[in-house]
């Protein structure tokens, strides 16, 4: 999986709650085989209107926001599917980070699978990082987030600390391969299985 | 004497490949069901690295979200990327040697309905699926949750899966449900009551008379939906009616075997003392139909409810979603939800698409008509649910009634194969997601039971279906 150390970018506020999965990716566009090009269809319904022309009262197509890396979202961000599509068009995006108060559970396991920091704040401190990235002369400034400090620094200096689970962090700083670990406890699998044979030989023989 | 334990624990205990003392598990897969929407990325990056299926024997693939419902889908599909996906499956089944039914097969269907219906979902196993509602099979009291395409290919390769515990939260309903009264309203009332992230980080055990009373159908509808509540995964204790239910289906223990499985199942229950780290009591002998009124499965309300005002909720960010839904909507805050004209009603899905729920709704249809201008949809789940509402003559009736009969699959449950609601149309739908676009670009959905839908059906609005009864 890819990498992720620290990241210095322009923030964009989705202060909506409950954007699901098919608000991140509609389910038409799901009939791919590759898990690249998505970015297109990313949001699809509030970026676009019924002609295909940009919406301009959505964040990420405002100037400001364009190379936004970072995402500040509302509660229950990436509720719904398990469509793995909704990490993969955000990535596709350029978003590496998103700060919600809370996510849908297989949506924030499949961003960290792709590379993408998902942060839990409380939800007064997302407003007021919501604040910073769309409001006064904070706007389009660079945050700074940090997953080895787990600190995020605002575009006024400010300092957020964070929290991740230890395995995720871990995960993500080295980039590591989910499936080569697991292999490397193949033993103890093979083992699993013969045991699970001797006391349940109703299961299917793996 | 050992620690009392949940039922999620015991299931959870007895899978642990390993675990490290940070709660890190390798946890030992018993079933991973495939479908083609989230699993060709998983089969291209077991090909790039050179890896094999770990567990053929264990993993069952079969089409179903994409599939068209009317019957010319076997000579062609016409949508040239769907039918990739379709051959893609196929393909990948071949090379790695997976078990798969085509579209042909009667046995095809909603993954999560063949699960059980062939017996492969069976109790105290682990199940997962490349799909949020894998959450269905915790019916028979399996642990049963969804995965990404990056954890498909990781039990693929592994049979296992990397993660920890999720925490324990039991939601007890003591007393039966009133007549008239479906496991689709309870389950709906909860997701209102608890809300669209209230399960987030459990697995929920359903425990009381209202679950125990529910037919195993009725359960699978129960479960299916605990992701809508955000939760990872439902869970129903395995009793008489579940050993009876999985008797003689194909995948099911054998005899001889049976007996020895049942044994063990007896014992997948929650021990007098099991730790909940959250418990929700719902009073199901209040209980009346419910639907949906906005665009999330949470925004739910008893059917002689109005549409509810945005400024009456207390949260901010909730008062804003709910403008935002009410606009999407189309509707008026004060409207009496009985007021509410459809023009769409689906019947189908793997929250309703089994032989009972399409009893109900040919019991309500028979010798009536669909009201005019209604069109009406009923996909059942499976090959096997639709040879056995035909053997029924169910079919007759829904045909009789003016509704369309189709081939099974996902259907109009999203917004993927040709069924698909048009921009501004409204449906009364039995499936589980009232997300905007859902079932289409633009389309309405107010979420129902089965009954509830047969009732739009007939009269053409939302309607109380224990005034048709
Ligand atoms: S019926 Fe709907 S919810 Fe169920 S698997 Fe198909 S698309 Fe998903």
């Amino acid at each position: 999986m890819e990498k992720f150390k620290a990241l210095k970018a322009i923030a964009a506020s989705l202060p909506l709650m409950n954007v699901d999965t098919d608000m991140i990716i509609p389910a038409r566009f799901l009939k791919t085989i590759k898990r690249t090009g998505l970015g297109k269809s990313a949001f699809y319904v509030l970026r676009y209107d019924e002609n295909g022309a940009k919406r301009p009262d959505f964040v990420l197509n405002n100037e400001i926001y364009r190379r936004a890396k970072i995402l500040i979202a509302g509660a229950n961000f990436g509720c719904g599917s398990s469509r793995e599509h909704a990490p993969w068009s955000l990535a596709d995006l350029g978003l590496r980070c998103v700060i919600a108060p809370s996510f849908g559970d297989i949506f924030y396991n499949n961003s960290f699978k792709n590379g993408i920091l998902c942060i839990v704040l409380p939800q007064d401190q997302v407003d007021r990082l919501a604040a910073l990235a769309s409001s006064g002369n904070t706007a389009g400034g660079e945050f700074s987030v940090d997953l080895e400090r787990q600190v995020i620094t605002g575009p006024d200096g400010s300092v957020t600390p964070f929290s991740v689970d230890g395995t995720r962090r871990t995960n993500l700083l080295e980039g590591r391969d989910d499936i080569g670990l697991t292999l490397q406890h193949a033993g103890k699998i093979t083992a699993f299985e013969e045991k699970q044979r001797r006391e349940q030989p109703w299961q299917p023989a793996s | 004497m050992d620690r009392p334990r949940t039922l999620y624990d015991k299931v959870w205990d007895s899978h642990i490949v390993t675990v490290d003392g940070d709660g890190n598990a390798i946890v030992y897969i018993d079933l991973h069901l495939v479908h083609e929407v989230t699993s060709p990325q998983a089969f291209e990056g077991l090909r790039a690295a050179g890896r094999k299926v770990r567990c053929p024997s264990k993993t069952i693939a079969v089409p179903d979200h994409n599939v068209p419902t009317t019957p010319d889908r076997l000579l062609q599909i016409k949508d040239p990327e769907g039918r990739l996906q379709l051959e893609m499956l196929e393909k990948n089944c071949r090379e790695f040697g997976v078990p798969y039914i085509p579209m042909n097969d009667a046995r095809q269907g909603i993954v999560h309905i063949i699960g059980p219906e062939l017996g492969l979902s069976q109790p105290g196993a682990t199940i997962v699926c490349g799909d949020s509602h894998t959450s269905t099979h915790g019916a028979l009291g399996a642990l049963a949750f969804g995965i990404g395409t990056s954890e498909v290919e990781h039990v693929l390769a592994t049979q296992t899966l990397a993660k920890k515990k999720d925490k324990n939260m039991r939601v007890i309903a003591d007393d039966a449900l009133p007549a008239g009264v479906s496991a689709k309203d309870l389950i709906l009332a909860i997701i209102g009551k608890i809300g669209a992230a209230g399960g987030s980080g459990y697995v929920i055990e359903y425990y009381g008379r209202a679950f125990t009373e529910l037919s195993m159908e009725g359960r699978m509808t129960v479960c299916n939906m605990s992701i809508e509540a955000g939760a990872r995964a439902g869970l129903i204790a395995p009793d008489e009616k579940t050993f009876e239910y999985l008797k003689g289906r194909p995948h099911a223990p054998k005899a001889g075997a049976f007996e020895q499985a049942v044994a063990y199942w007896r014992t997948l229950r929650t021990d007098d003392g099991g730790v909940f780290d959250k418990e929700v009591v719902i009073k199901a002998a209040d209980l009346v139909p419910y639907v949906t009124w906005g665009t999330s499965p949470e925004d739910a309300l008893p059917i002689t409810a109005n549409v509810p005002d945005p400024n009456s909720f207390s949260d901010p960010a909730k008062q804003a979603a709910a403008k935002r839904s009410l606009d999407y909507m189309g509707l008026v805050a004060g409207t009496p939800l009985e007021q509410i004209k459809v023009d769409k009603v689906f019947v189908g899905s793997c929250t309703n698409g089994r032989i009972e729920d399409l009893r109900v709704v040919a019991t309500l249809l028979k010798g009536r008509k669909v009201a005019d201008g209604v069109g009406v949809l009923i996909v059942p789940g499976s090959g096997l649910v639709k040879r056995q509402a035909e053997a029924e003559g169910l079919d007759h009736i829904f045909i009789a009634a003016g509704a369309e009969w189709r081939e099974p699959g996902c259907s109009m449950c999203l917004g993927m194969n040709p069924d698909m609601l048009k921009a501004g149309e409204r449906c009364a739908s039995t499936s589980n997601r009232n997300f905007e676009g859902r079932q289409g670009v633009g389309g309405r959905t107010h979420l129902v039971s089965p009954a509830m839908a047969a009732a739009a059906a007939i009269t053409g609005r939302l309607t109380d279906v224990r005034k048709l009864a």
